[in-house]
């Protein structure tokens, strides 16, 4: 492995003491993943020693959390390759990012009748939105499908793609464990004339990011996946495209001017940041997106690569066909994330099986219920493996697995 | 952590392996759904009422061993019972599961009979719902049924 999980885990105290007397085997980074020393300490260290509001006060102290604030907004630019700083906004979460698009760009954008193109392993937070935008403007939803190994099938993509206003996917299914091709779709909406929207929750943490390189217009993704604390999420866009949008939610900080005759919108990006943000969050995520760095991106994504290796054989041979895993079998066009069906046992009663056993995996629709309809389950059970994470922790998997068959 | 022992209690598994009044009820039975979006499992409650009392019950759906289990004794246990009873019933096992239902006085002398079994999930309280699933669908077809 090319990097060394005992050595990364040290970082993170949760994984110093122990639940039970067993230590703890924390499968749910997909969900949310667990934070090490450096963020906890920054944060903890920025609110005792240094806090103060951003973008309002003369004084010392203030100036000087602005210079926080704005350097991890930079250390986010950075981390994947956008153009400039001005280009990320800080937003609630990664949903509210995409929220901000639909409600912002989609509203100025989109009339009765254009066509929004998603696909079958999106997210609520990608599909939701869109629809509550079908209702009030009447816009067409299409939908690519899937092929039986689970990668989009694109066998019919141009014709999909036809008269196509916005392509709106995921980088990575947080249920199948698919990476899609990005590069490859976004070049074919914009020859279709269609902007290319990627959530990138579940990329953005385990794998390299070059936003510019991609080829998207707009990317979302959220702190809390990536080492980072809840409560933030990044909105990336095209600079000329975020430029031309109106504002999303209206109130302080976003505004240059205010009459009582109307207001005028601030700069870049703090016309989509109105309010005070969440400034001890944001300094958290710079440190989360400097502690990643400092491991290496591509390390992250060797490791978890080695590991999808380890754990697909481990499965398979100690469970063979009493295992249904619903993802690829390819660790190269998969993240370590794996949900599956286990000697037809309810993933509710799974999961609390294997938490006697401190195996914390997440079990049900994974907020991607269209997707469950897809392959069939009304809930699974997903295991998903981070950084941190090591070939004990999926032996644990296995040997809790076991235990629940002796119970049902 | 309290043992898993005391969520999965034979007579739970029982019901579970080997459900009762599992199937359909044709019209003029109604039905109602109920769903947990935590979860994802819906279940269906068919309930057939005649001069006030539950003639037959069934039910269909998928879920976990807990919401199963319950709807399954549940079925048992109102099956042929006037529906004021039903409801006292339903109050009666709703309050150990330390909810309340409606308004009326708790009777604390309903004997819930095997459904005891359930009392254990009160202790995995994340699991209240899966095992109070199939009960308040049945209220909602009760509601249902007077309309």
């Amino acid at each position: 492995m090319s990097i060394d999980s005992a050595v990364i885990r040290r970082d993170f105290p949760i994984f110093g003491s122990e639940v039970n007397g067993k230590p703890l085997v924390y499968l749910d980074s997909a969900n949310t993943s667990q934070k090490p020393n450096v963020v906890i300490d920054t944060m903890a260290k920025f609110m005792r020693e240094a806090y103060a509001p951003i973008n309002r006060s003369a004084y010392t102290l203030a100036a000087n959390a602005t210079d926080l604030y704005e350097g991890a907004r930079a250390a986010v630019a950075k981390f994947i390759n956008a153009n400039n700083a001005r280009e990320i906004v800080f937003t609630k979460n990664a949903t509210e990012a995409l929220n901000l698009i639909v409600q912002s760009w989609g509203r100025a954008n989109l009339q009765r009748g254009d066509v929004v193109l998603l696909t079958h392993m999106e997210h609520h937070a990608n599909i939701v939105p869109w629809q509550m935008l079908q209702q009030e403007r009447g816009i067409e939803l299409r939908w690519v499908p899937l092929t039986s190994d689970f990668q989009l099938d694109l066998s019919s993509l141009e014709t999909l793609l036809a008269g196509v206003k916005v392509f709106s996917f995921t980088s990575m299914s947080n249920v199948l464990g698919t990476i899609n091709p990005v590069e490859k779709l976004c070049a074919a909406a914009h020859a279709a004339g269609a902007i290319a929207i990627v959530d990138m929750c579940q990329s953005v943490p385990h794998a390299p990011t070059d936003v510019r390189a991609s080829g998207a217009d707009f990317a979302m993704f959220s702190s809390h996946k990536m080492c980072g604390p809840s409560g933030v999420g990044v909105l990336w866009g095209r600079e000329a495209l975020l430029e031309a949008m109106p504002p999303f939610l209206g109130g302080g900080n976003m505004i240059s001017e205010v009459r009582l005759d109307g207001f005028t919108c601030a700069e870049l990006p703090s016309k989509f940041e109105a309010g005070t943000p969440p400034i001890v969050e944001v300094i958290g995520l710079g440190a989360a997106v400097n502690y990643l760095t400092g491991v290496g991106m591509q390390n992250v994504r060797q490791h978890e690569i080695a590991l999808s290796n380890y754990v697909l054989d481990l499965l398979q041979s100690r469970f063979g066909d009493d295992i249904t895993i619903h993802g690829p079998r390819n660790p190269e066009l998969r993240g370590a994330t794996f949900s599956f069906a286990f000697r037809g046992i309810h993933p509710h009663d799974l999961s609390q099986v294997l938490d006697q056993s401190n195996v914390c995996v997440r079990a049900g629709h994974h907020c991607a219920k269209p997707l469950m309809k897809i392959i069939g389950a009304n809930a699974t059970t997903r295991a998903s493996f981070y950084l941190y994470n090591t070939t004990e922790d999926a032996d644990a998997l296995a040997d809790a697995l076991d235990s629940a068959s002796d119970i049902f | 952590m309290p043992g898993i022992e005391d969520l999965y209690r034979e007579i739970i598994l029982d019901h579970y392996r080997t459900p009762r009044n599992r199937g359909e009820l044709p019209p003029p039975a109604v039905y109602s759904e109920g769903n947990n979006p935590l979860c994802g499992d819906d279940i269906r409650i068919y309930l057939d009422i005649a001069d006030g009392v539950v003639r037959d019950v069934k039910f269909s759906g998928q879920g976990c061993s807990i919401s199963q289990s319950s709807t399954s004794m549940m079925t048992v246990a109102v099956k042929g019972k006037p529906v004021t009873e039903v409801l006292a019933f339903v109050r009666r096992f709703k309050h150990m599961m330390t909810l309340t239902e409606g308004d009326g006085e708790v009777d604390q002398s309903i004997n819930l009979g095997d459904i005891e079994a359930l009392q254990g999930v009160v202790k995995f309280p994340v699991r209240i719902k899966c095992a109070t699933l199939g009960w308040n669908t049945l209220l909602e077809a009760i509601t249902e049924a007077s309309k």
